[in-house]
């Protein structure tokens, strides 16, 4: 018999990252609005419940109950396929993020991570690349000439910069020696250095990350998928209902998932700053068993690893109220003739910078 | 066999009729990615868990999306399908039923051995590292002579990329 994961504790892990991600997913859509309102001095959604925390679930009320329509001409089954494909793929890459290291009762250790395999770095990347089927298929399968071009820019883009995206990895990959994030993780926790993660090691290449992560999620400044100057609603044109509600949806939920990575590989994950001293002391001066001081540890560092991800989620929503939408052959050109020669160039960096021993 | 063997099977082969059988150009490109999703499950059973994500990230990931991309950009559909004279399908159904009749023939006459008694079998070869070992040991001269063709592929996409004097898209 095969042992599925699904079948063991670890189920409970898998249940809480999905429900997790849900619920951050949600609260961003709120979230963003505050952080608009704060940023262009407008008071924001405050009339649903205490400081309008209920706003959420009132849009959710909306999106549901709005009328489901289907364009004339559209293609039926492919045009309710997109939104579902793109939900899908934005949720699956969550299984294999480190969200903390090992529980351990008695002798019962438990991975706070959903799945730990071997080519987790992979699985994310392979993910993150079909994630633009959903948008294509929903654009391509309204019958819109708009919802069209918003599909055919969203599958360029993404190409343009996975490409990127993956040698900025590479990078990382050659550091580390290891494609599985918990590896990547722990190799950032070298007792007394607890300054050294990747992103010191590896400053131009989260720089190219960023980039790419933007573009990938088709957030401002790279949002032209859904240019509304230009295309009107671009590829979610003629969505409505809840179709629509998990296009914007699935947005957040990668915006989650992509600074889950970020943090994961570049800082240092559920690692912060003097963890084995706090254990020590714990040990020592307050009389706590290694292991409960291990779990206390384990604990505060996943709380240490969202606050990272909810950081890098305000820096997401910072850039789309600060800058500008660059146009589209700006955002090719910015692709393909800086950010990929840049990234070769990172990499040949690393090459002789582990060659003469210096990281 | 176990029956997640059998269940990729019947997928794979399903999805990749499905492929042949569609009307609809976009929904057999669907088709195909399925397909690849399938065989990575195989790749997936067969403890190869690189190639499996490989085969995702580079067939399903990239090189499907600008096969979509192409067909999207084409428009086909049933009124502007080209008619196909009897000529062309004959002559495609006599190719086809010879490469069958070929791989039949080549085929029928193979008596599956086995592995070769005393051979250790590697059930981590298929993992990362150990490819990687692989691949820059034994099979270097191979390996470097596929990236020569990338290399010559991407100069040759550059050039026919490369705007003209005096040029302009926009």
């Amino acid at each position: 018999m095969i042992e599925l994961p699904a079948l063991g504790w670890q189920s409970i892990v898998i249940f809480v990252v999905f429900a997790l991600s849900l619920l951050i997913a949600t609260y961003c859509t709120y979230a963003e609005r505050v952080i608009a309102a704060f940023l262009q001095d407008r008071v924001g959604p405050d009339r649903a419940g205490p400081y309008g925390l209920a706003q959420p679930l009132a849009d959710a009320v909306k999106m549901f109950t709005k009328e489901e329509f289907f364009p004339g001409g559209a293609n039926k089954a492919l045009f309710v396929f997109g939104p579902c494909l793109a939900m899908i793929t934005a949720l699956m890459s969550s299984a294999v993020i480190p969200f903390g290291n090992i529980m351990n009762f008695g002798n019962n250790l438990f991975f706070l991570q959903g799945i730990e395999v071997n080519i987790g770095m992979l699985w994310v990347f392979g993910v993150v690349s079909l994630g633009v089927y959903g948008v294509m298929i929903g654009g391509w399968a309204s019958n819109n000439k708009f919802s069209l071009l918003g599909a055919i820019r969203a599958a360029s883009q993404n190409i343009s910069y996975e490409l990127a995206m993956g040698m900025a990895l590479i990078a990382v990959l050659m550091i580390s020696g290891t494609l599985s994030l918990r590896e990547i993780t722990l190799q950032q926790s070298a007792p007394g250095e607890w300054y050294m993660w990747n992103i010191v090691k590896q400053p131009l290449g989260f720089l190219i990350f960023l980039v790419c992560a933007f573009a990938e999620t088709n957030r401002t400044p790279f949002d032209l998928p859904e240019c509304e100057t230009e295309l009107v609603g671009g590829y979610h044109t003629e969505y409505s209902s809840m179709k629509l509600g998990l296009y914007l949806f699935s947005e957040y939920v990668n915006i989650f998932v992509v600074s889950a990575v970020m943090s994961v590989l570049y800082f240092g994950g559920f690692n912060f700053p003097f963890q084995y001293e706090l254990r020590d002391w714990f040990v020592s001066s307050q009389g706590w068993e290694l292991a409960s001081a291990q779990n206390l540890i384990t604990l505060l560092g996943t709380v240490g690893l969202f606050l990272k991800i909810f950081a890098f989620i305000f820096f997401f929503m910072w850039i789309r109220w600060t800058l500008p939408r660059f146009r589209y052959d700006q955002l090719m050109r910015l692709g393909w003739t800086i950010l990929i020669p840049l990234a070769v160039f990172n990499i040949v960096l690393t090459g002789g910078l582990i060659l003469a021993g210096v990281i | 066999m176990s029956p997640i063997f059998l269940f990729l099977t019947f997928v794979a082969l399903l999805s990749a009729l499905g492929v042949v059988f569609a009307k609809n150009p976009v929904h057999s490109v669907l088709f195909l990615i399925l397909t690849f999703f399938s065989l990575s499950g195989h790749y997936l059973l067969l403890n190869a868990q690189f190639l499996a994500a490989v085969n995702i990230i580079v067939y399903a990931g990239a090189i499907m999306v600008l096969f979509l991309f192409v067909i999207m950009f084409l428009n086909l559909n049933v009124d502007t399908e080209p008619h196909k004279p009897a000529l062309a399908k004959i002559a495609a159904a006599v190719a086809g039923g010879s490469l069958l009749l070929i791989l039949v023939a080549a085929l029928k006459d193979v008596t599956p051995t086995g592995v070769p008694a005393g051979t250790v079998f590697n059930s981590q070869i298929g993992m990362v590292d150990q490819l990687g070992m692989k691949l820059y040991t034994d099979y270097l001269l191979p390996f470097e002579l596929a990236s020569v063709l990338f290399l010559v592929a991407m100069v040759g996409a550059v050039m026919l990329g490369k705007r003209e004097v005096g040029e302009r898209n926009f």
